[in-house]
């Protein structure tokens, strides 16, 4: 059997570039190493409960739907209609620092509102922000200007007020350390702040079955248990794949969702002969708690929660185990749903060393987990004191999951398992093999939006031209 | 195919495109973008689903030709009067 496109990775991206080549009339495999589908967007099974891997929440939220929004153009090329993600939209998030808070909520003004009032003469630069993310976005990708620091700082005079900005866009969605890549920023800052946060009632699953349904639906095959041991290349073009068992695949296209340096890996004829590839050294430890009452009965008022201890955050690899200096909190009950969530549910995310978990010892790490959990909960218990009681939050978590980078590791593949891939992105996908091309996360499209918009758009771009020309 | 024919394959594959879309009231002599909401990519994803469908090629020379109901039942209309 010969196809025409085999798709390394059933990641959000790999399977919405597979809707798109569906669309195209090809022929289009998508091999998964793990037994289900999801990547870094999965979820899982633990103590009788459905847990997200990934989603706190799906950004690009915008309550007006304009055609021109990246949500709505999405949804068109994947022939969704926007009903059928059954999205409710956040209540409102915090941005959390020692004495200061900012609420923010799916409109941009209550953010600037809510920012101005507490920084005097911010507003201006607060809305000019705004305009340069609508303009990256109208004019497309720029690599002229590189440090969102450096842009911020010219436009925002209040330093505290710059590293409250840059909290939830790095945590959600920035693969360097301590500075941000101006257009990734651009795009997060549009994505969060100005579009917003919504969230399926059942979390990510209904998403993943709904985009297989529609990739099985154009004719495309999904095999899971299905790992790529090797691609093989001929005269520098892709000749096919070899899966961990050695059967071999014959196609003429790969699209590898894997990572940058994961493709190398089973491809080292793809690696780019200028390039230093370094691997993402971001990751980060998550627990979910199962509460038995809503959080919102114990005082929890915001949806998500970014803090940090200090007026200066430090976003980069963790020395610690754990850096318990600054987190996320979400609360998927706290989305203005039509009925209640099945289980109501806390998540804390922070900052982890991949080299510390993936080789503590097995019989310390469930005491390593706990012990780092309860050191993050306590710094966050005490900085968000004015806002909740978390001490008597924790008496109320029935059941506790944490996992760990090296959870990521084993589950993604993801080397480091740095969510957010490796620094280096190649925006248009090429590697040095003829019809070998990166999609998803280090092609710098973050996010369950950012990485079915890389999908649809390494699709569009390798075979949309095709059919035109 | 006749020219009543190609029009409702069109109609048909813009229903797909954009399903929210209403397309009882298009005026065959003004340009479809500006009766309906469609970008760039939508008019590759017609051309696109002819390919697929009818297995009829659209150069990228003439895209121009698929700027208005009747002008692009013209057009395809010898490329898929045998169909």
């Amino acid at each position: 059997m010969r196809y025409d496109v085999v798709i390394i990775g059933a990641g959000v991206s790999g399977i919405a570039a597979g809707i798109r080549l569906a669309h195209f009339g090809k022929k289009t495999l998508i091999l998964e190493r793990h037994y289900r589908v999801g990547g870094l967007n999965s979820f899982y099974r633990a103590g009788g409960y459905d847990l997200d891997v990934g989603l706190h929440a799906i950004t690009n939220y915008d309550e007006k739907w304009p055609k021109s929004a990246p949500m709505a153009r999405l949804l068109r090329r994947l022939r969704i209609r926007k009903e059928e993600l059954g999205l409710f939209p956040q209540r409102s998030s915090r941005i959390a620092f020692p004495g200061v808070n900012i609420d923010f909520t799916n409109n941009y003004k209550t953010f600037v509102a809510n920012a101005s009032a507490i920084f005097k003469g911010q507003e201006r630069g607060l809305l000019k922000l705004a305009l340069m993310a609508e303009e990256l976005y109208r004019d497309g990708y720029r690599t002229d200007i590189t440090s969102a620091r450096e842009v911020l700082s010219g436009v925002i005079t209040e330093p505290l007020l710059v590293e409250m900005i840059l909290c939830p866009l790095m945590y959600y969605g920035n693969p360097e350390e301590d500075d941000m890549d101006y257009a990734q920023f651009a795009l997060m800052f549009k994505s969060i702040f100005i579009e917003g946060f919504a969230r399926p009632r059942q979390g990510v699953r209904p998403i993943l079955d709904l985009l297989v349904r529609r990739f099985e639906q154009g004719g495309g095959r999904l095999r899971l248990r299905s790992g790529v041991k090797r691609v093989q290349v001929e005269n520098g073009s892709v000749a096919g794949v070899i899966l961990d068992d050695g059967e071999r695949i014959e196609c003429d296209v790969i699209l590898s969702s894997a990572g940058l340096l994961e493709t190398v890996m089973i491809c080292p004829e793809s690696k780019p002969a200028d390039m230093d590839i370094k691997p993402g050294r971001m990751s980060f430890a998550e627990s979910i708690s199962i509460l038995d009452r809503p959080a919102a009965e114990m005082g929890v008022e915001s949806t998500i929660i970014f803090y940090n201890d200090s007026e200066k955050l430090v976003y980069r690899k963790s020395e610690e185990p754990v850096d318990v200096r600054s987190g996320v909190i979400c609360v998927p009950g706290n989305f203005l749903y039509d009925e209640p969530i099945k289980n109501d549910m806390i998540r804390f995310t922070n900052i982890a060393n991949p080299d510390y978990w993936e080789n503590v010892d097995d019989a310390e790490y469930e005491a390593m987990k706990e012990l780092w959990r309860n050191k993050a909960l306590d710094v966050a218990g005490d900085l968000l004191a004015d806002s909740f009681n978390l001490r008597e939050l924790m008496e109320r978590m029935v059941f506790t999951d944490t996992f760990t980078p090296r959870t990521l590791h084993r589950f993604t593949g993801h080397i480091n398992g740095a969510v957010y891939g490796s620094p280096v992105k190649i925006r248009d996908g090429r590697t040095a093999v003829d019809n070998l091309y990166i999609c998803g996360t280090d092609q710098g499209f973050l996010g369950i939006i950012g990485a079915m918009i890389g999908g649809v758009e390494m699709a569009n771009y390798g075979f949309g031209a095709g059919v035109a020309g | 195919m006749t020219g009543e024919g190609i029009r409702q394959a069109i109609i048909e594959i813009i229903k797909e495109i954009v399903p929210d879309e209403d397309l009882s009231g298009i005026d065959p002599e003004k340009p479809l973008r500006d009766q309906i909401d469609l970008d760039s990519m939508d008019f590759l994803d017609i051309v696109m689903e002819l390919r697929k469908k009818y297995r009829v090629e659209v150069q990228e020379k003439d895209y121009g030709e698929l700027a208005t109901m009747n002008s692009t039942i013209n057009y395809l209309l010898p490329k898929m009067e045998s169909l």
